[in-house]
Parts: C-alpha cells; sequence; structure tokens
C-alpha cells in the first residue's frame, strides 16, 4: 500500500488522513520545514519537529494548533506510526518517516548532509520508500565544506574593510543567514543584519544556537563603523534604495546556485559563494542510497534527471508533481510575515497516541528495514 | 596559470570597467614578461587555432566522469558552456600547477596540437589533473579556441599604459598588430608594450585622434522645436548613419582610423588605406564607416545581392546615396570575421562618410564654427577624389515639419533618423554641451503586441534561464474561431534580470512540450516588441521577418486574445521593401563603442557542441 500519494492538495497519507507540506488548507498538516512553500498558513492543526517550532509560530502565527514532536518521539495516528528525523536542512527541519503495516516510508522535506553546526545534522533513516527532494539533481553542483567558504567569505569581508567598504552579502533570511552568522569571524567588525534577518536570529539564538552579536540595520545609533561591517541582507533588497545608506559598497551571494558561472553573473554581485542548504548531487545520492529504498519518489528540482538516474541505477524511481518551489530560488525568497488568518483551532488529532521512544538512535535501529 | 586563470575569474565576475581594469593592472603588475605577454595576446582577441577537438574532450569528460551520455547533455544544457560543464564534472583534484601561462602554453598546450587522438588523450587527461578548477577552465577554453573575455582591447591597452605609465594612446599603437605576430608572443614584445617613452618615439602621437564629441537625444515634438531649439536655417541637418564612428587622421604620410572607444582600427579597414595618398598631411576627418556598394542597393542576405538595374555611380546621384549604404548588420559581419579574406573584402566593402574636419593644415580647427569646417571638409572631399572618403549629406526643409516628414524615410534608407548640429557650435569633448551641441533625431522604433509561445534557455551568463524567446501573433481576428499563433520573431533583449526571472518561472509553469533545450509554453505572456526594419520573406512562417526585434515590455495588462494580428503586422510594411531579413538582434544605444567587443556580441555562444 502507498503510505504516501500526490493529491490537488499535497502530498497525502491515505491511512493516517494527513498530508505532508500541503500547499491548499487542509485539516492535519504535518510541517516538514518553515520554508515559504513547505509551511503554508490556513491548516486546522499543524504538526512538526520540536526545534521549528519557534519558526512556524513566528511565520504562521503564534495561535496556530501545533503539535511539536522531538526528533524521534513517535506518535501513532490512525494506526501510521509517525515520527520526525533531522532532515539538516535549517532548524528544526525534518524527514517524516511513516510506518503501517510494516511498510516504511520517509518523506525528506528538503535536506543536505553536511553538518553546518545550526542545525542537527542529517540522521539517514531506513526505509522503504523514499521520497527525495531534487533541488540540485545534476552532478555539476558538488558543494566545498563550508569552513572553506567561510574562510572565503571572512576574507572577502577583512579585504572590504581594509579598503573602508561595507560588504553586503545577501543570503536568505531563514537558515542561511544564520549559517553564515555562525561562520563570520566577528573580530573583523560589525555585523549588521536586515530587518528580515533579525527576527529569525532569536528565534535560533533562543533554540540554543550560538550566533555572534548582531545589530539591526534599522536601530543603528554609531554609523561610523558601517564600512568596516558587513552586511546579511535578503537577495530582495538588490538593488533597492535601501542599499544606499551603504555608499561604495562590495555585494555579494550566498547560494548553491553561484556554482555556475552563468548564474553568478547574471546576479551582478561582485562574488558568488557557493553555499546551499540543500544536498548537492553527492549528498542526493548519500541520501538515497543510506536510506537503503529501493522505490524512490523525486518531488521539486531535477525531478526528470534524478527519476531517470535512479532508473538507471536499478531503483524503482518516479516523479511526484508537488507545488514547492521548482528552485531554491522562488523557494526560499519569501521573507517571514506576520499572519493572523491561520485557523485557531484548539484540538490537537494528532495526538491520539504520544509514545516516547526514548533517544532517536534507539528509534533508528528499531526501523532499520 | 593560477595567476592567470584568477584573473579571468575576477574579469569575468564583474561587469564593472573600473573592477576590470584594476583586475587587469594587478595581473601586469605580477606577472613575469613571459606570462604577461601571452596574457595581452589572449585578451586583446589573439587566439591560436583549436588545438583539440570539442568531441575528444566530450569523450574525455565522458570517460573520466563516468556518466551516461544523457546526464552529460541535461549538465551542459543547465551551463551552456562545454569548458565549464567539464570542469564541473571531471573528478576534483587536488594539485595546483605553479607554473605560469607562458610554459603551459609553450611547453604543454601547444605541443597538443595535431597529436593522433589517443596519444591526445593520453597527454590531455594528466594535463588536466595538475590544475585547479578555475585553471581547467581557462586551459580548456585555450585550448578549443574559445577563450573569450569582456574585455576590450581598449581596457587592456588603458591597464598596460597605467601599468607603463606611458600614455594610453601611444600603447595603442605598440599594440598594432600584436595579435597578429606570425612568431608567437614573446617576454620581448611584451617589454616594448610597457617599456617607457624612448627618443626614438616621436615626441608627439603621430596618430593620436581628438576625443569624439557626441550627441544628444532628442525627445520633445516636433513642433517644440522651433520654440525650443530655433529654426532649421540655424542647424546643419544629416541622416544619422548606422555605421561605426570614427576618426581618419593622415599625419607625416601615414594613416589612422581610430573607432570611437578610441580603439585604432586601421587594420580592420584596409581599403582606406587607398586615402593614404589623397589627402594632405595634418588632416583628422570624423565620420563614419558603412558598408557600401555601388550598385548592389537590395539586399537579401549576406551572399546574395539582386542587381536592380543600377548602374550608375552613385556619388554621381546624390539622390541615390542612401541606396548604397548598407545595413549595420553586414558591416557587423564582417567585423565579426577573424580574418579579412580577398572575398570579404570584395563583398562587404566599406566607405568612411565624413560630416567633420578637425584637423587641417596641421591645425586643430574644433574652434571654428560648424559650418566653417563643413565648408572646408566639402573641400577636402572634393579635392580627395576617392571612392572611399564621402560627404554626409546636407539636408535642408523649410520647417521642422517638413524634415519630419523627410525623416520618416529612415528605415527605407536603413539610417536611424537625423542628426542637428548648430551652424556655429565649437567641437566638444565627449557629451559636453557648452560649446555646441548635436543632437540626435532618432525615428521610434516599429512596435507590436506579440504572444510568447516558445522559450529557449540562455547563453553564457544566462544559461540557467528560458530568455530566449519565439513570439507569434494571431492569424486572424478576434472574432474568427479556430485562429491560430503564428510565430514570426525571436528576440532575447529588453527585459530587466528581475522580469526575466518572473518570465522564466511562468514559462517553467506553463511548459507544454519539451524539445531539446526549448519549451513550448501555454500562451499567457503578451509583449510588446519593438524592430527597426520589417520585409516579406519566405522562408518565414508568417511571411515576414523583422530586424532587429527586442522587448519594449512586458504588458501584463493584456490577455494574450488582445495580442496583435499577422494583419496589423502586415500593415506596417514598406511598399518597396529594402531591409536586410538579418534578424539578430541589435540594441540601438549600445551603438559599439569597441570594435572588438563586437566580436563577441556577434558569437552570443561560448561554443556548438
Ligand atoms: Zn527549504
Ligand atoms: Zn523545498
Amino acid at each position: 500500500m502507498d503510505l504516501v500519494i500526490a493529491r490537488p492538495e499535497g502530498l497525502y497519507c491515505p491511512p493516517g488522513d494527513f498530508y505532508i507540506d500541503p500547499w491548499r488548507q487542509v485539516e492535519r498538516a504535518v510541517i516538514t520545514h518553515g520554508h515559504g512553500d513547505h509551511a503554508r498558513t490556513g491548516h486546522a492543526h499543524y504538526l512538526a519537529a520540536t526545534p521549528g517550532e519557534g519558526i512556524l509560530r513566528k511565520r504562521l502565527g503564534a495561535d496556530i494548533d501545533l503539535l511539536a514532536l522531538d526528533y524521534g518521539q513517535t506518535i501513532n495516528h490512525h494506526g501510521v506510526k509517525l515520527s520526525l528525523h533531522p532532515a539538516g536542512h535549517v532548524l528544526g527541519s525534518a524527514q517524516v518517516r511513516l510506518e503501517y503495516k510494516g511498510e516504511v516510508w520517509v518523506a525528506s522535506g528538503d535536506y543536505k548532509v553536511e553538518d553546518d553546526g545550526t542545525c542537527t545534522p542529517f540522521e539517514s533513516v531506513r526505509c522503504h520508500t523514499y521520497i527525495t527532494e531534487s533541488t540540485f539533481g545534476l552532478p555539476i553542483y558538488k558543494w566545498q565544506p563550508q569552513n572553506e567558504i567561510f574562510a572565503d567569505i571572512n576574507q572577502w569581508w577583512q579585504a572590504n574593510a581594509d579598503n573602508n567598504r561595507t560588504s553586503v552579502l545577501f543570503c536568505y533570511a531563514f537558515g542561511k543567514a544564520q549559517r553564515l552568522l555562525s561562520g563570520l569571524n566577528p573580530s573583523i567588525g560589525p555585523i549588521l543584519v536586515h530587518g528580515a534577518v533579525e527576527p529569525l536570529n532569536r528565534v535560533y539564538r533562543e533554540a540554543g544556537v550560538a550566533l555572534p552579536h548582531t545589530q539591526y540595520v534599522g536601530e543603528l545609533q554609531d554609523t561610523s563603523q558601517i564600512r568596516k561591517s558587513i552586511v546579511l541582507a535578503p537577495p530582495s533588497a538588490q538593488g533597492t534604495s535601501w542599499m544606499k545608506r551603504f555608499g561604495d559598497y562590495s555585494d555579494a551571494f550566498a547560494s548553491g546556485w553561484m556554482q555556475l558561472r552563468g548564474t553568478r553573473r547574471r546576479r551582478g554581485v561582485d562574488r558568488g559563494f557557493i553555499m546551499s542548504d540543500h544536498a548537492d548531487w553527492p549528498g542526493l545520492q548519500k541520501a538515497i542510497q543510506g536510506s537503503g529504498a529501493e522505490r524512490v519518489f523525486v518531488t521539486h528540482g531535477q525531478v526528470h534527471t534524478m527519476v531517470r538516474w535512479l532508473c538507471e541505477q536499478g531503483l524503482d524511481a518516479q516523479g511526484f508533481t508537488t507545488e514547492y518551489g521548482e528552485e531554491e530560488a522562488e523557494a526560499e525568497a519569501h521573507l517571514p510575515h506576520d499572519t493572523s488568518d491561520a485557523a485557531g483551532v484548539s484540538e490537537s488529532p494528532l495526538t491520539e497516541n504520544v509514545v516516547s521512544e526514548g533517544s532517536p538512535q534507539q528509534h533508528i535501529d528499531k526501523a532499520t528495514v | 596559470m593560477r595567476a592567470f586563470a584568477n584573473l579571468y575569474a575576477r574579469l569575468d565576475a564583474t561587469t564593472s570597467s573600473n573592477a576590470k581594469l584594476a583586475a587587469l593592472q594587478d595581473y601586469f603588475r605580477a606577472a613575469s614578461a613571459d606570462d604577461a605577454a601571452w596574457a595581452v595576446y589572449f585578451l586583446s582577441g589573439g587566439r591560436p587555432r583549436q588545438l583539440v577537438p570539442t568531441k575528444l574532450l566530450r569523450e574525455l569528460t565522458l570517460r573520466e566522469s563516468g556518466l551516461p551520455e544523457w546526464l552529460f547533455e541535461e549538465s551542459y544544457q543547465a551551463v551552456g558552456d562545454l569548458a565549464e560543464t567539464m570542469t564541473l564534472l571531471l573528478p576534483e583534484t587536488l594539485h595546483s600547477s605553479e607554473e605560469g601561462l607562458a610554459v603551459w602554453v609553450e611547453q604543454k598546450l601547444l605541443p597538443l596540437r595535431g597529436l593522433a587522438p589517443e596519444l591526445l588523450t593520453m597527454q590531455l587527461v594528466p594535463l588536466l589533473q595538475q590544475l585547479d578548477r578555475r585553471s581547467q577552465l581557462v586551459c580548456i577554453k585555450l585550448i578549443t579556441g574559445s577563450f573569450r573575455v569582456g574585455v576590450s582591447r581598449l581596457l587592456v591597452t588603458r591597464a598596460l599604459a597605467a601599468v607603463a605609465e606611458v600614455d594610453a594612446k601611444r600603447v595603442a599603437q605598440r599594440l598594432v598588430g600584436y595579435t597578429d605576430l606570425s612568431a608567437r608572443p614573446t617576454a620581448t614584445h611584451y617589454l616594448k608594450l610597457v617599456a617607457p617613452v624612448n627618443e626614438d618615439e616621436d615626441e608627439r602621437l603621430e596618430g593620436q585622434p581628438y576625443p569624439f564629441f557626441l550627441a544628444h537625444p532628442l525627445q520633445i515634438p516636433t513642433d517644440d522645436f522651433a520654440a525650443q531649439i530655433g529654426s532649421p536655417d540655424q542647424w546643419l541637418v544629416e541622416w544619422k548613419w548606422d555605421g561605426i564612428r570614427s576618426q581618419l587622421v593622415k599625419r607625416d604620410g601615414q594613416l589612422w582610423v581610430w573607432s570611437r572607444g578610441e580603439e585604432l582600427v586601421t587594420d580592420r579597414f584596409p581599403e582606406l588605406n587607398r586615402l593614404l595618398d589623397h589627402i594632405p598631411d595634418g588632416t583628422v576627418i570624423d565620420g563614419e564607416i558603412v558598408v557600401w556598394k555601388a550598385n548592389a542597393p537590395y539586399l537579401e542576405t549576406e551572399e546574395t545581392t539582386r542587381d536592380s538595374g543600377w548602374t550608375d555611380n552613385c556619388q554621381l546621384q546624390p539622390s541615390a546615396l542612401q541606396n548604397c549604404v548598407q545595413p549595420f548588420a553586414l558591416l557587423q559581419q564582417r567585423i565579426g570575421r577573424k580574418a579579412l579574406t580577398p572575398k570579404i573584402l570584395e563583398n562587404i566593402p566599406v566607405v568612411i562618410l565624413a560630416y567633420d574636419l578637425l584637423e587641417w593644415q596641421g591645425q586643430d580647427c574644433r574652434e571654428r564654427p560648424q559650418w566653417e569646417r563643413r565648408a572646408q571638409l566639402e573641400q577636402v572631399v572634393a579635392t580627395c577624389g576617392q571612392p572611399q572618403l564621402q560627404i554626409s549629406q546636407l539636408l535642408t526643409g523649410e520647417s521642422w515639419q517638413d524634415l519630419d516628414r523627410q525623416r520618416e524615410a529612415s528605415r527605407s534608407l536603413g539610417v536611424e533618423g537625423m542628426m542637428l548640429k548648430r551652424k556655429d557650435a565649437r567641437y566638444g569633448v565627449g557629451r559636453t554641451k557648452d560649446v555646441g551641441v548635436w543632437w540626435k533625431w532618432k525615428i521610434d522604433p516599429y512596435s507590436i503586441d506579440a504572444v510568447l509561445i516558445y522559450a529557449q534557455r540562455g547563453h553564457g551568463r544566462r544559461a540557467s534561464l528560458y530568455t530566449d524567446y519565439t513570439f507569434a501573433v494571431w492569424d486572424g481576428a478576434e472574432n474568427i474561431l479556430d485562429r491560430k499563433l503564428v510565430p514570426f520573431a525571436k528576440a532575447y533583449s529588453g527585459l530587466t534580470d528581475a522580469e526575466m526571472r518572473e518570465v522564466d518561472a511562468i514559462i517553467r509553469k506553463t511548459t507544454v512540450e519539451k524539445f531539446g533545450p526549448v519549451r513550448s509554453v501555454t500562451p499567457s505572456m503578451v509583449f510588446e516588441l519593438g524592430f527597426e526594419g520589417i520585409a516579406l520573406s519566405t522562408r518565414h512562417k508568417s511571411g515576414i521577418a523583422v530586424r532587429f526585434p527586442r522587448m519594449l515590455r512586458w504588458r501584463q495588462d493584456k490577455p494574450v486574445a488582445e495580442a496583435d494580428t499577422l494583419e496589423t503586422l502586415r500593415e506596417l510594411l514598406p511598399q518597396t521593401s529594402r531591409q536586410s531579413k538579418d534578424d539578430r538582434t541589435k540594441t540601438p544605444d549600445s551603438k559599439i563603442e569597441s570594435v572588438n567587443d563586437t566580436v563577441s556580441q556577434t558569437s552570443p555562444q561560448d561554443e556548438v557542441l
């Protein structure tokens, strides 16, 4: 039996009667992570991983009906055993493990396999069927280790500071920005952030992630050090009048798309730093192999390419049509916004049988198929 | 090699001329003369013939990466550049050769030429393994003859001038013929380029041009002209030619031709050298280089010219003058050629249309009024008597309205409108207005609302986006059942980067079918297309070909059903079509500043597999 099928509302689990990251309003939604194309407003009941609770409430409304599940903790809903496991994508991102009548499916949401230090690292979960993203599903995408990229960024910042030029680094406000912050060297100069970034920093700090001191540009009192500073801003700030305050600045963009010269130049920034919160080609292969799945569904990104490749590797692969952003650029460009229209229902239908299954590691051993 | 690769990366990463200049200077300051000699050669357009066939490189990449061919193809489609695709797919190497560009080119790459395929592969793989990714990219581009980077020869000249602390125009003169060296560029060659000025070199720069005086657009209604700029009799009026703005300098028994970017282009136009003995020393003429055909006013494509009964010498018949000037696209074809063969010189001959005199009898005459310079110029041209030097004729009209009516002929004459030069104006510097003014009074482009029906990925920097579109109009009015969309034009310029991303996203969402790199989409987007010319065509389904089409704006307000029809398009056809059918785009305002830059404009693709 298929534990997940594609419906107009989103990916749906028939025996459990709930959706995973649905794009239309539904009764019960399991949310893999807080990016705009995965976490949408208006569902009656939400279920997500505990570390992501702060983000979801910030983005979808403080009063959403949300059940937070620790990684590895299992609940039983209509006979489907459901648990969440770290996806390593952003704070609180999870892979959804479903078990029903001996059949195990894992929906990965978005993931990356490298440990970035700002969220729980990706864990491989064994399953029969794996639902994977494919944002960077071409062999041309291969990431360097992040410490090398941080070294490049700090070097760029230092060189600009030496020349009295502000460094403006464009990045997605949720996830990428905090990851970058964690790698900046605060001894070079002040770290300033755009108004879209600071609220999310607060959420990360509250979740216990160590980030260097940041100042919100809008509240900056002392502007004397502005030319020594680095500014983190969402891509949407590029080319707006907001940038004028920095005078003669150098700009850069941090994204996996910067891998290609063409995209880098089209962005019109001085530097492109290749850093993604999605798995690169080797990462995708590693995750799929690690799941041990024989059947693979591919969602947003390079669906056709990945399906053909996996079939040639002897797997039973097919595509799922979803409305997740076809590309990171679209998917993650949405900025956090205040939402008051989230349905306020007090009941928690996903709380039928909350079972604590001990440590995540134990759980995974049990789930091994 | 790494230093040169880093230079390439810096040049490639920016569109700012100042940043490029800084990168070039940094490189030349640090490089050895051997390496710099080759760098100047490659950067100013020198290209050795292809050393390794692309087919072999593809095979090598497939074998080394272990990928199936289709996945290689998909990757190449996404990247849009063969060398870059290869460097991304080849296994990562940890090595990085310390040897410089000269060693690499002379000892490792040039010896590959002519090797048998197996031997070539055997030698090339270990070579590539010695290079980091950036250097690999540059190396592959060098051996495939596809090395191009967005710097003009002028910029290289300026960088060398700054490093050598020598005037840029002098460096430009020293650079003449550098890339045509039959010998390999050597340290000695380079050191001559950047040497301090010595006694042997004349103190005065023999061939130095004057800074060009540039025109301003005139964008007011014709009826306001009289009030704003006075009556037509205060002005010299000429056609605005669609060619290459140039200065012809004749001094000390030598002739130099400079383009508007102050780039020395003498060797690009050898036929102008015939003027050498017919223009006195101490003469500088400002004018436009155009393609000129005395007996072929009707032009179909680059290879076909039709005899339409014009047998008179155009020179003797002023009314036929414009018919001898050929479309800019043809000139662009000639500039795009690496070598000027006798056939090209015969098929695409140029002349210079003179419109100003900047120096006469060795005296700078830019301070003399326009009318005086013009009178003197007419004498110079008449005395010269060579077909390669023509005068840009004056136009007269009793009123601005009258001139406006004459201006309507611009399209059929292949000109961009008119130039208005104040009779008492001095010749200024650049875009100054203080000593006089030149106005360009351009014609509006044609425009039509068309529907986007196919999209193709761009090339180079736009390779990951769908940026090249095919547009269609309806073959019947809105009330006609079963009317169809007929494609008639392709365009890829005119949108902002943000619009391009938005359109790209819609294309991906509305794709009906994919054919290789092309997608057909459900028609949903209407664009106002502008173009410079329109003609009947048997090669196009629509029966119509337009020239230089580009997107003027995205009509998000307009539903597809309200796009224009073939009938509307046909109504724009001139009575007798004299347009070239070349449908490549050219943004009219980005008139070439540098002749070498056009080389890359005319070949948007880095490689074709
Ligand atoms: Zn995401
Ligand atoms: Zn996603």
